[in-house]
């Protein structure tokens, strides 16, 4: 069943390469929602289920944290996996996201097989 | 002081990885030098990121215009012929990914590291300077027939010890 995801980073460009590597990892991709950061995130879900959330952890207006908290907290997508990806080391924020609920986190540069290992045991 | 060697191996190791990661290419390392007040690239894109911590410094990513074209088109699976929006945000992002593979590497020996957002240049007839005498690092990458050049520059942050003598100054006495 096609599995419906929302990629979250103020690149286009990730946001293009998750979505190549979402499908390379064997993932029956859905409907993809992109959104450039936590604000345009929380805009294009109104109305919106999705089965897989990737997030960036830097964005400008609001970072991947405080999107994470605020998804955690809703009855309607606190169910919902979310991977979370970053580029620098950043332990403090990772270990932030895993205790507010991420499913993982990916650390950019990332291939293929690192995005199918954190999606094995969701789907 | 810093280790320059231990430097070079990270930032070799960073763009190395990025490159097979990201992008599916094999980039190999070029004897490394150093260059001071040297005429900076007079076209094709530059992405330069600021790095601050312990330490201060710039990183850069120059290549020309062809090469990025040919970065994009492996990182995206699409074919770009010329510079666009799009190009210019795949290679803001590879210098971001190598710099922040970098950061991760040097941080035990250098101490944390901020970087700043990246900023990429890119034209046909420009002047690039550095507004300092520090000596830089460069590392060039060959990739076929194309060449990356990955910079780096860094300084002890001589602002934050006089902040820090500042404080201890200040500071009541029990």
């Amino acid at each position: 069943m096609p599995v419906d995801v929302l990629i979250v980073d103020d690149s286009a460009a990730i946001r293009k390469i998750l979505q190549r590597m979402l499908r390379q990892a064997g993932l029956d991709l859905g409907t993809v929602l992109e959104a450039g950061d936590g604000v345009e995130a929380l805009e294009k879900l109104k109305g919106q289920s999705v089965g897989l959330i990737l997030s960036d952890i830097n964005m400008p207006n609001m970072d991947g944290i405080q999107l994470l908290n605020i998804l955690k907290s809703s009855a309607a997508f606190k169910h919902v996996p979310v991977i979370m990806i970053t580029t620098e080391g950043g332990e403090a924020k990772v270990m932030e996201a895993v205790q507010l609920g991420a499913s993982g986190y990916v650390r950019k540069p990332f291939t293929a097989i690192q995005i199918k290992e954190k999606l094995l045991g969701l789907f | 002081m810093m280790d320059e060697t231990a430097l070079v191996k990270a930032l070799s190791e960073a763009t190395a990885e990025v490159f097979s990661t990201m992008l599916g290419l094999e980039a190999i390392c070029g004897e490394p030098y150093s260059e001071t007040n040297a005429r900076g690239q007079s076209d094709g894109i530059i992405a330069v990121i600021g790095l601050a911590g312990e330490w201060i410094g710039t990183a850069s990513m120059g290549c020309t215009a062809a090469m990025g074209c040919r970065m994009s088109s492996h990182m995206l699976g699409a074919e770009f012929t010329e510079i666009d929006e799009e190009v210019l945000d795949a290679i803001s992002e590879i210098a971001n990914m190598i710099v922040g593979s970098f950061k991760t590497r040097t941080e035990s020996y250098l101490g944390a590291l901020g970087l700043s957002i990246p900023t990429v240049i890119y034209g046909l007839s420009f002047s690039a300077r550095i507004a300092s005498k520090e000596r830089w690092i460069v590392l060039p990458f060959y990739c076929g027939d194309d060449t990356l050049n990955v910079k780096i520059c860094f300084t002890r942050n001589r602002s934050l010890s006089r902040m820090a003598s500042l404080v201890s100054v200040q500071a009541p006495h029990r």
